[in-house]
């Protein structure tokens, strides 16, 4: 009985497939054991010509050639690595082809903005009466505004300096109202805008320099306190830049 | 926003790139270090040389065709091997083959149950040419699977994936296929079993 069971185990013990502690049992046991070794023995002689036996056949070395050269030749297993690489560029292209053409609409988006400032300043000084109110007192112009406008801004004391203050009147960019201020500077006139600050403006300028510029016209522009401001003059740029500097002092 | 995306999905890319390029062994590299074995295995099977250099070169498209399918990391051998049997099965010879196999008690999980008697056993000096002479005679799921066990030396777990069958009833056939091959050999030397009683 205690034989049987070893005897069954002798084929998985010949192929080297017992759990290594039955291994090393069975390894003992055929020490003792003689028609358990004699035949463990046997079947591994069986097994080793077998194998031998077995491995009769050996191609041409011709036909040999000629698979490895049919395998090599199609491969479309390179074709299938090459996929990845192939679909991460493409995403690349797509992606930098969004970035510019965010850009190129943000850049559009700022002409269009930059074309209906001037617009404005040009009109305006055109204009019959370029203010509704009369003031160089900045006391006197920032509250005409109380109740036309939906927020409140400050107004720096300017008497010193080369601008001085001639009005200001409501004026209107994207259906939105803004404040209009106009200062003078020597012989030109400068418009100061004062809106509500758009997520969408501050984008289109906010990734640019603040001083730009359109048909000769100067620009200045910044945020600040939720409010967006924009100089606008033919004057030359640096007086465009001494009053943004003023107004931006708070 | 573009600038986050953008790093991202290049991140992405390269990660991807990157776990391809360690992972991914061509068909060829895997493939033709087998060659001499599976050659083998199919003259084996089919019987004459102008049979087997089919069943491999159709072995090999196949495979090739096929490998966009075979799971990286698992057994390349095994696949291979299975792709020739499964075709050499599928075709006019494998069929009329296992015509025979049809027949054959699949589930006897036979162990042996008698010890052979010492007086039985082929003790002679075993002819290589009467092992192979046997080895033709043996039906062919014996033959293949002594062949995968013994020439190719296949784990057992190795032959249960290569010919689809369950670790049972590989190694119950292993055991079947071994006394097949005794009675073989001994039906081929009867003087030298009669020797050895003597």
């Amino acid at each position: 009985m205690a034989s049987d069971l070893w005897t069954q185990k002798i084929p998985a013990y010949v192929d080297n497939e017992l759990p290594e502690e039955e291994m090393r049992a069975m390894d003992s046991h055929l020490r003792e054991c003689a028609a358990c070794a004699t035949e463990a023995l046997q079947q591994l002689r069986l097994k080793q010509e077998t194998k031998l036996a077995g491995r009769r056949y050996s191609s041409s070395a011709e036909f040999r050639s000629r698979i490895a050269q049919q395998i090599s030749a199609k491969e479309p297993a390179r074709w299938r690595w090459l996929w990845t690489p192939a679909l991460a560029a493409a995403l690349v292209v797509l992606l930098a082809a969004g970035f510019l053409l965010d850009r190129s609409f943000e850049h559009a988006r700022q002409r269009q903005l930059l074309t209906e400032l001037t617009d404005l300043h040009v009109a305006n000084l055109a204009a019959s009466n370029p203010v509704d109110v009369v003031s160089s007192d900045r006391h006197t112009v920032k509250p005409w505004f109380q109740g036309k406008l939906p927020f409140s801004f400050n107004l720096p004391e300017l008497t010193g300096s080369t601008f001085n203050l001639v009005g200001g009147r409501l004026t209107y960019l994207d259906h939105e109202p803004g404040a209009l201020l106009i200062y003078d500077a020597g012989a030109h006139h400068i418009s100061v805008f004062i809106f509500r600050d758009e997520p969408e403006v501050s984008r289109s300028l906010s990734a640019r320099q603040s001083k730009l510029e359109m048909l000769n016209f100067h620009i200045d522009s910044w945020n600040a306190d939720g409010l967006r401001y924009f100089v606008v003059g033919d004057a030359n740029e640096q007086s465009i830049e001494e009053l943004a500097a003023l107004l931006r002092k708070p | 926003m573009w600038h986050f995306c953008s790093a991202a999905v290049v991140r992405y890319a390269l990660h991807l790139v990157a776990k391809k390029q360690t992972s991914d062994v061509s068909f060829e590299e895997l493939a033709m270090p087998l060659f001499d074995s599976l050659y083998n295995l199919a003259a084996w099977l089919s019987g004459n040389t102008g049979d087997a250099e089919d069943l491999v070169q159709e072995t090999y498209l196949k495979a090739l065709r096929g490998y966009a399918s075979f799971q990286p990391g698992t057994n390349f051998r095994a696949w291979i091997f299975r792709i020739l049997r499964n075709t050499f099965l599928t075709s006019r010879a494998g069929l009329a083959a296992t015509r025979t196999l049809a027949l054959e008690d699949e589930d006897e999980q036979a162990a042996p149950a008698t010890l052979d008697t010492p007086e039985s056993i082929l003790l002679g000096k075993v002819d290589r040419q009467a092992i192979q002479a046997a080895l033709e005679k043996l039906p062919v799921h014996f033959r293949e699977v002594l062949l995968l066990c013994d020439a190719e030396e296949m784990s057992y777990q190795e032959i249960s994936e290569t010919l689809s069958i369950p670790m049972g009833t590989v190694m119950s056939r292993i055991y079947r296929a071994r006394r097949a091959l005794r009675e073989a050999l001994q039906a081929q030397q009867p003087s030298a079993q009669r020797t050895s009683h003597g």
